[in-house]
């Protein structure tokens, strides 16, 4: 059976006044319906640019290449952009990290959300109006009737966060990106929302990607794990392997610097284990 | 016995919002009577989520905001910004540390600047002894000289982070007030200036008031915690007494709710998934 979202030797460049910028080299990556795949590596890691050059977002600087990009049997690299839109909004969604920002502060989210429902499904007002209410109850909005009418900026960030995701859901995806969904939240809150995408995910049947930095989020959601250092994977692992034996050193630097983790009264950075780890195999050659 | 150097009696902090053509007047108690005492060289972190009063709190610990009632102290002499005026002598005691490191820099700003103007705005200093003691931090918070001529946009996160916290100690203070000073970082980033942090402290002898919604940074850095749910003090103890025996039922909330990236919990969860499918 074909894998829902399978990409080969996929690579982005920018252009830049220094040349040619690499923000990711060489990446393959796939995922199942019902599967949850976390991609971790710090800020710049080129994380988020890999998923963006699936949802064709990325800028026109941008060069991606790729030896094949499959979404649910259809070549996303063949596609023009009409193929493309049809597929992006309904078969894969996207959230982005943060809310307050990715939602337009001039329409009501309850506009937002009717949107994507009269683009891609050809809902008429009444079956929106109903599918939407039914979308804020799905992701715990309370008195979904009236949070309808609300402005982005009358909501907290948790709300917005949960209009993303009912937007992003309203057509049934078959797989959802979230990108850094929790970073800009609390925990409490953070609990809330990745138990959210979670039980969607499981009740839907979809395929998730959670790109995070952040190693507990991992721990917390994740079946498969990818490990992304400079544009290049370092490492990919079903969850369990990763965390019980981390193979390559950036992973297990990305480990010791959960303060959790802290031995002794310093945190180890990634830095720091890396100088560590290069001066031990030079010691060892 | 050590010297305290802050401490807070029975802190309270009302807003009236509203009042105006279209909503009536209402009054939003975000503090509610906090009392506490923070030893020199110790860390105290406040704990609790978004609308908690906790930054409020440290708005007043900065005396940038007056408390409508209660004492505040700071090395034992009582201050109130509503009555007094704040002399730079008090301004060069305290000092704060924002979240976003980008937001609280301004772009127009050449770095060199940034340090020099707390000090030409609080001390008599020369322009020559601004720009050696503002290369002599650079140093220490782990950056360059070479950084002296540069503008915020071209550094990164983390290394914002280090300018914010430069700026800080450029009156020595003997208390910094840090609002959520890692929330915004990657993780290694974020251990780099935890390290920074008490590094520093060792070095100066500060006083850190960390505020934070991550327990996991709390239970590294502090030596007392403060839980506040709704303005209200509800867990106040040393972090081994609070992380070992929380009592307030939010406190095991946030306990509960902090991921947890040990190989038997994710384990069980592995297992709970399986089980439900």
């Amino acid at each position: 059976m074909p894998k829902l979202l399978e990409i080969k030797n996929l690579s982005v460049g920018f252009e830049t006044s220094s040349g040619q910028f690499m923000a990711v080299q060489g990446i393959d990556l796939s995922v199942d319906a019902r599967e949850v795949l976390a991609i971790v590596g710090e800020s710049g890691s080129g994380k988020s640019v890999a998923m963006l050059a699936v949802m064709g977002l990325l800028p026109k600087t941008a060069t991606v290449t790729a030896d094949s990009m499959s979404f649910d049997g259809h070549d996303m690299l063949a596609m023009n952009g009409r193929q493309r839109r049809e597929i992006i909004g309904r078969d894969v969604a996207m959230i982005f990290q943060e809310p307050i920002a990715s939602l337009n502060p001039c329409f009501t989210v309850g506009f937002q959300l009717e949107e994507v429902l009269r683009v891609h499904m050809k809902m008429d007002k009444k079956a929106r109006r109903a599918r939407a209410i039914e979308l804020f109850k799905l992701v715990g909005i309370p008195s979904p009737e009236e949070r309808l009418n609300s402005f982005p900026h009358q909501m907290s960030g948790g709300q917005c966060q949960r209009v993303m995701i009912a937007i992003a859901i309203a057509c049934n995806p078959k797989l959802l990106i979230a990108d850094e969904p929790t970073t800009a939240l609390d925990v409490t809150i953070q609990k809330q929302i990745l138990d959210l995408l979670v039980g969607l995910q499981a009740k839907h049947g979809m395929g998730l990607i959670m790109i995070t930095h952040d190693m507990g989020v991992v721990a917390e959601t994740a079946d498969r794990v990818i490990v992304q250092y400079k544009g290049r994977k370092m490492e990919e692992a079903d969850v369990l392997s990763l965390f019980e034996s981390p193979k390559h050193p950036y992973t297990r630097a990305l480990l010791s610097a959960l303060p959790e983790n802290a031995t002794g009264d310093r945190l180890s950075t990634v830095a720091d284990f890396m100088k560590h780890e290069a001066e031990s195999a030079g010691a060892a050659s | 016995m050590s010297e305290i150097v802050l401490e807070g009696r029975n802190i309270v902090r009302d807003y009236h919002v509203g009042g105006g053509l279209f909503s009536a007047a209402k009054t939003v108690h975000a503090v509610k009577g906090v009392s506490f005492k923070l030893e020199k060289g110790k860390t105290l972190a406040i704990v609790g989520e978004s609308g908690c009063g906790k930054s409020t709190l440290g708005r007043i610990l900065t005396l940038i905001d007056p408390q409508t009632s209660g004492e505040l102290l700071i090395d034992g002499k009582a201050i109130n910004i509503a009555r007094d005026r704040v002399t730079s002598e008090m301004r060069r005691k305290v000092q704060i540390i924002f979240q976003n490191p980008y937001g609280s820099l301004n772009p127009r700003q050449k770095i060199g600047e940034v340090l020099g103007e707390p000090l030409l705005l609080n001390t008599n200093k020369t322009a020559a002894e601004r720009r050696e003691l503002a290369m002599q931090m650079l140093v220490k918070v782990g950056l360059g000289p070479e950084h002296y001529n540069r503008y915020p946009h071209m550094f990164s996160g983390g290394q914002r982070q280090r300018i914010a916290i430069a700026r800080a100690l450029m009156l020595s203070p003997s208390l910094l007030v840090l609002d959520e000073p890692v929330s915004a970082l990657d993780l290694s980033v974020q251990a780099q200036v935890l390290n920074l942090l008490a590094d520093l402290q060792d070095e100066f002898n500060l006083t850190y008031v960390f505020i934070s919604h991550d327990l996991s940074v709390v239970r590294y850095i502090a030596d007392e915690v403060m839980v506040m749910y709704y303005g209200e003090v509800v867990e106040y103890g040393t972090r081994d007494e609070v992380f070992s025996n929380p009592q307030h039922a939010y406190t095991k909330t946030l306990f509960a709710a902090t991921p947890k990236s040990d190989v038997d919990s994710i384990r069980a969860r592995i297992a709970a998934k399986k089980a439900a499918a």
